[in-house]
């Protein structure tokens, strides 16, 4: 009656794109294309020079606002990827300096992507299991700080172990602020995204009164000691460059996650519960017990990601008050649909375009802060695709959009 | 008949679990009072004074200082927690329960203060004073919440539209007085929350996502317009507003004691005061209030019955809006006088916290706002005195206490059953 089907060999790159496009690409697009459009007129609305423009005449108006734009972007990518023409004229002449000046932009992005790739694949693996880790920023405190006081703690210690160690710390400290909201939830049905924004409060605190109390550098306020050098991360070239080997731990766990979620009946039962809790249920798989793992593994690498930006970037931990990691990961994995592997994609536009907005700002005086604005249109888009399709017209799609079901607050599983 | 015994059944359950509440808080009260006995009375030398000053700072009305002895006052409130432990353990309080947990919090945070002021003084009225003041943002932003959840929506952008309404607080009330401020503020929240509204209502976004946008959104617009506008010196002007002068209430404030604390204040704290009866009143003595209510609960029910979801979800959502963004009023116009980048720092976080802690009621968010003030207050104060406790830990208690209320192990706290659930109306 059928033909046998031949199951194709699919490459992992196959896989790739195929999940791209799978995931609406063109509302992705779109969704991109018009926050820079709103992001730019935003810019170019509050520049002196553009009103002056606009009192000569209309159209000098335009032609000035749209030359401002256009400057506005394309010094943002030469801040995040570099100039492609000195790249490619360093290459030819062959002086490694000048090489190396001309990619520092592109690797310095990639340093800065590194920790929103650990924290958006974290907050993807909990929307996957049907949890809303709002606490990346909590999780990522802890580890950093936590690894921090491994970093300098044990001395003498091989590298290889020492790093280990101290991302070990990291993890647990980050594992532990993702384990209780997960058991709590569990548990008592208390919704976890009320205790993880309870327990980013409470990380902000601890480790406040632990950097300007017992970790604190005797020769430097609100910040700890500088950790050993045998804890630093192994990096790729010399001091201005930052490099490090976290990005490619980051990328492996992105395809780990990947794996098991997909590949593992670990991680089916992990989709399941986030597609249907209830169902899932019925079909024997015990909820409680995969939203506490969702929770702990999403705050592990949230933890992970603080302890390799500590060990990889800063070699001590400081205070501030946000970094805005956790909440950014929110919309990076929400961009990504939550697939692992995408998310490598979303964080690089995330981290490009923070890299890039330094030199930004210094060419054309628009803040760093337009980048938040930017994101915010861009998952306002992606949350509301019916907005995209009514502004450009397009057709409602047929299949309908993998999105995990997010239990109710209050509601015990 | 199968009825009866049905809610038998429940009602013995619900004794079951009463009681092994009514024991935990029994231990609980133990507890306080062998902390005070063990801790504070053994360290407090047997001669010391604590004095509590009574009369706040700047103040024309003196109230005498209260002097005694710090270890007798430990001693009796160690026993009175003890007593009131062992009673709430064999027979307990019954409905009397919650107000007994507040009395008990009182004394330890008496024996506290009594024991870390052994030997000195304390002003207490003044530290009273600056409850009041802390907690305004923490209630105003819990009734904000309070609004929204009822109706079924949750709000987790009370924060950003906070830092919206300080901003916008600070800039027309350095145009044009700090009334239109105040007013203008209260019309930006509500008009961030309109974005919310829609995205949560009609195009069903989950709503937690929703109020994330919100919130990455207003913090990166208002930094956005400090750095590029406001820090320029020929803009300088639209950040100085100033803020609203105390006025104390003709016959109130002179009540001794009572009077500074409550009623000598700025505008913030009245109307928060009015706001907390008017919104008490609203939600539980209205139609409109029942309506929403009922929205919040079982929203297809309420439709089946004639009320209109989306329209009531719409106004409490765009009324939560306007009193989030006059609670970020607050810190430009009543607090401050101009506007920073930081000087929301998670109040908005808070005040959720605070309309968990207080049950989604009015008058309870109120009394945990005044208990996360006191714990501001508290903190501002330990660095003065060097008590032996650091800030930062006191700073986590509010935390730490909402997630035990949320997880129902010392009383419980159930939101509404809708809340986060987007309405779908089904078509015929």
């Amino acid at each position: 009656m059928e033909e046998k089907q031949v199951p194709a060999k699919r490459n992992f790159l196959n896989i790739f794109f195929e999940e791209i496009s799978r995931s609406s690409l063109t509302i992705i697009v779109l969704a991109i294309f018009t926050g820079l459009v709103l992001g730019g007129i935003l810019a170019a609305a509050t520049t002196k020079d553009i009103y002056e423009a606009f009192d000569e005449s209309f159209f000098v108006g335009i032609k000035e606002s749209l030359k401002f734009i256009w400057k506005t972007y394309s010094s943002l990518f030469l801040g995040s990827f570099g100039n492609p023409s000195k790249m490619v004229s360093s290459f030819f002449s062959g002086d490694s300096k000048a090489i190396q000046s001309a990619f520092k932009p592109f690797l310095e992005s990639l340093v800065v992507t590194t920790p929103y790739l650990f924290t958006g694949i974290a907050i993807a693996l909990g929307f996957q299991a049907g949890v809303f880790n709002i606490g990346g920023e909590g999780q990522l405190f802890m580890g950093s700080i936590m690894a921090a006081w491994a970093g300098w703690t044990f001395k003498g210690l091989p590298p290889i172990v020492h790093v280990t160690l101290a991302l070990g710390v990291g993890i647990l400290a980050g594992a532990l602020w993702g384990f209780i909201p997960g058991w709590l939830k569990a548990k008592t049905g208390a919704h976890e995204v009320i205790n993880t924004i309870m327990m980013n409060y409470i990380a902000f605190n601890l480790s406040e009164y632990l950097i300007i109390g017992p970790f604190q550098d005797p020769n430097e306020s609100f910040k700890t000691r500088f950790i050993e050098q045998s804890a630093h991360l192994y990096r790729f070239f010399e001091d201005p460059f930052r490099l490090h080997i976290g990005l490619f731990l980051a990328i492996a766990v992105a395809i780990f996650v990947w794996y098991i979620l997909y590949k593992t009946t670990w991680g089916y039962e992990f989709r399941t519960v986030g597609l249907n809790p209830h169902a899932s249920r019925y079909a024997g798989i015990n909820s409680s017990i995969i939203t506490i793992l969702a929770m702990t593994f999403s705050g592990a690498i949230a933890g992970l990601a603080g302890a390799v930006e500590m060990l990889g970037v800063n070699f001590r931990a400081v205070q501030s008050l946000t970094t805005g990691y956790g909440f950014d990961a929110i919309a990076i994995a929400l961009l990504a649909k939550n697939h692992p592997l995408v998310v490598i994609i979303t964080s690089m536009l995330f981290g490009f375009m923070r890299q890039g907005s330094r030199v930004m700002q210094i060419n054309t005086g628009i803040p760093i802060d337009i980048i938040s604005i930017l994101q915010a249109f861009i998952i306002f888009f992606i949350a509301a695709p019916a907005i995209i399709r009514t502004i450009y017209r397009l057709k409602e799609t047929k299949q309908t959009d993998f999105t995990p079901q997010l239990s109710g607050p209050g509601e015990k599983i | 008949m199968e009825k009866s015994t049905h809610t038998k059944t429940k009602n013995f359950l619900k004794d079951d679990t009463k009681k092994t509440r009514q024991r935990v808080m029994g231990i609980i009260f133990l507890a306080i009072g062998l902390f005070i006995w063990f801790v504070f009375s053994q360290n407090t030398p047997p001669k010391a004074q604590t004095i509590f000053v009574m009369t706040p700072g700047g103040s024309l009305v003196i109230s005498p200082d209260l002097k005694f002895n710090s270890l007798l006052m430990l001693n009796i409130l160690a026993i009175l927690c003890l007593s009131s432990g062992i009673y709430q353990f064999l027979k307990g309080f019954g409905k009397y329960t919650n107000i007994v947990i507040v009395l008990v919090g009182i004394m330890l945070t008496i024996s506290f203060l009594a024991w870390g002021a052994s030997g000195s003084s304390i002003n207490v009225v003044g530290m009273l004073r600056i409850m009041i003041m802390r907690s305004i943002p923490i209630v105003l932003g819990a009734l904000s919440g309070i609004l929204c959840e009822r109706a079924g929506v949750v709000n987790i952008a009370i924060e950003g539209m906070m830092i919206t309404g300080a901003l916008v607080g600070a800039i027309f009330g350095s145009l044009y007085g700090l009334w239109i401020g105040a007013v203008a503020a209260m019309i930006a929240g509500g008009l961030i929350s309109i974005v919310h509204a829609i995205l949560s209502i009609k195009y069903k976004v989950n709503q937690i996502i929703s109020g994330t946008i919100i919130n990455i959104f207003t913090i990166g617009l208002t930094s956005y317009i400090v750095t590029k506008i406001l820090q320029e010196r020929e803009w300088q002007y639209l950040n100085e507003s100033g803020i609203f002068m105390p006025t104390s209430i003709p016959i109130l404030s002179k009540i001794p004691y009572l009077g500074p604390i409550l009623f000598n204040h700025n505008p913030y704290v009245y109307s928060m005061y009015i706001l907390v009866i008017v919104m008490t009143i609203a939600l539980f003595r209205t139609r409109w209030g029942l309506r929403m209510r009922a929205v919040g609960e079982h929203p297809k029910a309420a439709d089946t019955l004639g009320i209109n979801v989306f329209g009531i979800r719409y106004v409490a959502v765009i009324l939560g809006g306007m009193l989030a963004g006059f609670a970020g009023s607050y810190f430009s116009l009543g607090s401050a006088g101009y506007f920073n980048q930081s000087m929301t720092a998670g109040r908005g976080f808070i005040g959720l916290a605070a309309m968990i802690f207080g049950n989604w009621t009015p008058i309870g968010s109120f009394g945990a706002g005044l208990l996360f003030g006191f714990a501001e207050s508290l903190a501002t104060n330990l660095a003065l005195l060097r008590f032996p406790i650091p800030s930062e830990v006191l700073l986590m208690v509010p935390y730490i206490l909402t997630m035990v209320v949320l997880a129902g192990v010392v009383g419980r706290s159930r939101g509404p059953a809708a809340a986060g659930v987007p309405y779908e109306k089904e078509s015929l």
